[in-house]
Order: C-alpha cells, then structure tokens, then sequence
C-alpha cells in the first residue's frame, strides 16, 4: 500500500526477507535443528539422531524438566492470585494508596533478576528466616519476578472493564462476595488467563536469579542447559531447551484454550 | 467491593469506619508478600553496601568499589551494549514492522506469529544457536570453508553479545510498533499518495507520528531490558564481556564478596528504576494524547 511500484516492493521483501532470515530465524532454526543432530561438522548435520532428545527426558535433564514444571505452575499461579487480589483491592482504595500500590507491584520489572538473587541471599541466609538452600527461596524468587506481569495484566483488564455489572449485581442486593465469584472474576476470566500465560513462560526461561539460588535438589532446566553447555555438551543443551520450549508451549496452548472457552462465555 | 445503595447517612459511625479501613485491610496480604520478598530483601542489599566485611559502617566500600578499573569497565560495557543494540533493535524492528504492516506478502501471517513466539522464549536460546551458526565450529565457519578455527570469530566478544541481543529483543519493538501501525488507517495512505504524496513522505509525515508514542516507549523498554540482560551474557560467556548484572553475578557467588556485590547491584537498580520511570512517564504522556496507543504501547502486556 506504501509502496506502488512492483520493483520497488520486490526490493524491500527481498530485504526484508534477508534481514528477518538471517537475524531472527536462522538462530530460531538452528537449536532445533541441534537438538536432533548426530554429528555436526558441515553447514547442516551430517547425520540425524533422536538420541540427544532421549536422553534430555531421562536421568537428571528429566528431573529437572520436572522441577522447571512445578515452579512454573506454582510461581504462576502464586503470582496470577496475588496479582489480581492486589489489583482487586487497590480498585476500592483511595487513590494515593492506590497509585503507590501500583508502583511497588511495578517495580520488580526494573530490577535485575540476578538483583532479585543477590537480594535474597541477602535477606534469607540467616535464621530467623532462613530460605537459602531449600527450594523456597527458588519459588519466591519467580514469584517476586513474575508477579509484576500477574498484577499489571489484571489491572489493565480492570482498567477496561464495564463497573457497572458488579454495581447492578451489588444494588439488586448480592452479597461483595458473591458480586466478586459470580460478576467480577468470571468476567476476568480472559486476562488471569493471560497473565498466566505470560508469568508461565518468563518462569520457566528464568535463569539470572535461579543460578545464584538453586539448592541441588531443585535445579530448573535453564540451570542445567546452562551447565551442559558448560561441560561442552551443546547438543544435549539444545534437546534439553527443545523440551524447554515444548514444556512451554503445551502450558501456553492449555491456557489459550481456556481463555478461548472463557471469551465464548 | 463498592457499596452502592446504602445511605451514608444511615450508616452507624462504626460501619463508616470499616468501609474507610476494609480495603486497606484487603490490600495488606499481597502487599505483605511484595514488602516481605522483594523490599525488605532489597532495602538489605542497601544496608549491606554500607557495611565492609569488618562490619565498620560507611561508604568504605562504595569508595573500593566505584573506583575499581574491574567496575568502571563493566558500567562502561554495558552502556554502550544497551545502547547499541538498543538502537539496533529500534532501526531493525521498525523496518520489519513497516514491511509486515505496509507491503504484506503471502506469509506475513506466519511472520508476525513468529515474532509472537520469540516474546515466550528464554534469552539463552539465542545465545545457544549462535554457538551453532557463528561459533568456531559453526555454520558460518563451515560455508567459508574454514572448518574449526575458521574466519569468523566475533562470538566470544562484546559483539557477539550485542548480535544476539539484537536477534532477542528486536521482536519486542515490533509487536508495540506492528499495533501502532495497525492504528493507522489504510485510507489514509491511499488519500495522501492519491494526493501525490512520495511514499517516503508518507512514511513521515503520517505513519510515523503515529507510531511515535509506541516508539519512544518500546526504546526505553528495551534500553532497560539490554541493560539487564543476564542470560545471553552468561551463555556467551565472554571472558572480557562484564556487565553490571554479570559483575553482581561474579561478586556474589564466585568470589562471595557480598558488600561488593551488594555496590554494583545497587547502580544497577539505580539505573534501571531510573530507565523505568522514563518509561512510565513517556508512556504517559503519550499514550494520553491518542486513543488506543496506551494497550499498544505497553510492550509486555501479552493481552
């Protein structure tokens, strides 16, 4: 539509194509092409092998396949309650509560997840709060990284949302807390949904706060990527990110279906 | 949560005074956990940038640290790594998003899911598939015949890094960008070209302004972000590529020299809520003058 001339237009996918191929979807290409490679010597695999992925959902890779799930799920779900609770109540608190509310919650995002780390390690490593070394402090840490994405998804919807609904539903005399499960949270519905998705994945890819905190019986999968890729195991390292990204993408659709249920409603 | 219907005046004093307290007292559970694991752990590092590991109080070892060549290194380092591929992102990601949005091809569709996808991945992925395409055994390396040892060699240093950060986060200045874009009506376009209009005209005098807001905000998200990079650093593994995030790394788990550790953590966030209030506020100011643009602008908002 910008661009009238067929030459011209060719020129620019061409570049386009070019641009877009190179930087963005050859990296994409390459780790699964690297996870079922036998032997990789020439531009692509010189033989073929499902061997790598075997052995990425056995032994250790499986465990910890294992712990990155529940941490994801946990963190997530931890982070979506907690989220929109805190986006709940700040609607009905006086506005300075409100906008400090708002601030605090934001604030994770602008700090580093090694930050997050160090900080706890900090706060946690002697009594009477003693976390470090346990899978605690892992959880709270993708809590308190994710939880940012739970409250600001929930808090926009309300930002959208039509008041009027749960007003009707208090003025025809529902008790507040039947108006929040029958009117306010079926109506969320979409965005806890969405903020799951979205603290899901930051979860389960973290690694800056992870590394300076896993005890060695709760190490996430990005952690032993990262320590395959050490020992100089790179094609282990991208099965294990494959499944990484498969374990992902299910919780992903899972939670797009219901989202998908819950906007037909 | 809002009562409706009920009289104020009705009201029994101690009834008022609930409803002025019941959503404080509603805000206090998560609050507690955001005051408890994030704040208070946070205020600590604070605390313990202050103390030396003689436990003498004062800006001892702020002063060792500041000046030390190893940090003033790495504040440089990561500076210039955010900047530059915060730009590369910014030039890259607007050029890919007015092709998707402007010029669609048969595909575009599947470009932009994509895109999407990327959004969902982890940073070291990147990192991880430049071993494969541009390390010394790499695809590269082999397509210029060079086998192991071959030509390439730009991986294990600073524009490695910058490479992959580029090839990460250019996907997040397109989606705010590709929304922007989408705003634009395509009649108007038409209308401005019909009239005579050179499409690099166009380009600036009615699609950009329009994307603007979305820009500025997608910038700073992305300076923020480049800056606190942590997983294509680690994986890269750069000997002579320090930035702050990696000194607070380095510090507070190889060499378990907390205070230290706890100095540049505190740069670190200084910099970055710094970073983070420009974006806020552009993001505001903005987002504010046109309809639409707050969603789009937003960045990590996944709805």
């Amino acid at each position: 539509m910008l661009v009238w001339t067929r030459r011209s237009r060719l020129l620019l996918w061409l570049a386009f194509g070019v641009l877009f191929g190179v930087v963005i979807a050859a990296p994409l290409a390459m780790v699964g092409l690297a996870a079922v490679a036998g032997t990789w010597n020439g531009v692509l695999p010189a033989e073929y092998t499902t061997g790598h992925l075997a052995d990425a959902v056995s032994g250790d890779a499986l465990a910890s396949a294992l712990v990155s799930v529940q941490t994801g799920l946990i963190a997530s779900l931890a982070a979506v309650v907690c989220g929109a609770w805190a986006a709940l109540a700040a609607r009905s608190a006086p506005a300075p509560v409100r906008r400090v509310v708002d601030t605090v919650l934001h604030l994770p995002v602008a700090v580093p997840s090694v930050v997050v780390g160090l900080s706890l390690l900090v706060a946690f490593s002697q009594p009477p709060f003693l976390l470090n070394g346990t899978r605690w402090i892992v959880l709270v840490a993708h809590l308190v990284i994710v939880l940012p994405f739970g409250y600001g998804v929930v808090s926009a919807a309300l930002d959208r949302a039509d008041p009027v609904l749960a007003d009707v539903a208090a003025s025809l005399g529902a008790s507040p807390a039947r108006v929040l499960l029958r009117v306010r949270l079926p109506l969320l519905l979409p965005a806890l949904s969405a903020a799951a998705s979205l603290a899901l994945a930051l979860s389960m890819g973290e690694v800056g706060a992870t590394i300076m905190l896993y005890p060695p019986d709760w190490r996430t999968l990005p952690v032993s990527v990262f320590a395959q890729t050490d020992r100089g195991e790179v094609f282990l390292a991208s099965a294990s990110t494959a499944v990484l990204l498969g374990l992902t993408l299910v919780g992903l659709l899972t939670l797009g279906a219901a989202r998908g249920r819950a906007a037909e409603r | 949560m809002t009562a409706v219907a009920a009289p104020v005046a009705a009201t029994a004093p101690r009834e008022r005074e609930r409803r002025r307290w019941a959503p404080l007292l509603w805000l206090a559970p998560p609050m507690l956990v955001v005051l408890g694991f994030f704040c208070y752990p946070l205020a600590l590092v604070v605390r313990q940038s202050l103390v030396s590991e003689s436990g003498e109080v004062g800006l001892a070892v702020w002063r060792h640290v500041v000046t030390s060549p190893e940090f003033t290194a790495a504040l440089g380092r990561t500076v210039l790594l955010s900047v530059g591929a915060t730009a590369g992102c910014v030039l890259l990601g607007t050029f890919l998003a007015l092709v998707l949005a402007f010029t669609p091809f048969p595909g575009a569709r599947v470009v932009s899911r994509v895109v999407d996808a990327v959004l969902a991945f982890p940073s070291f992925l990147i990192a991880l598939s430049f071993t494969f395409l541009y390390g010394s055994a790499g695809v590269l390396n082999a397509a210029l015949g060079g086998g192991a040892g071959g030509p390439v060699d730009f991986l294990y240093g600073p524009w490695g890094v910058l490479l992959a950060e580029v090839t990460f986060y250019t996907p997040f200045v397109m989606r705010p960008v590709l929304a922007a874009f989408a705003q634009v009506p395509s009649a108007q376009l038409d209308v401005a070209a019909s009239l005579g209009a050179r499409p690099w005209r166009v380009l600036r005098q009615v699609v950009l302004p329009e994307a603007w807001p979305a820009l500025a905000s997608g910038t700073c998200l992305t300076l923020l972000m480049t800056m606190n990079e942590f997983g294509i650093v680690l994986f890269v593994g750069a000997k002579d590529v320090i930035t702050l995030p990696m000194l607070v790394h380095t510090k507070g788990i190889v060499t378990f020299d907390y205070p230290a550790a706890c100095v540049v953590a505190v740069v670190n966030v200084v910099l970055s809520v710094a970073l983070y209030t420009v974006h806020r506020w552009v993001f505001r100011v903005l987002g504010t003058n046109r309809a639409g643009e707050g969603r789009a602008g937003a960045g990590l908002d996944p709805a």
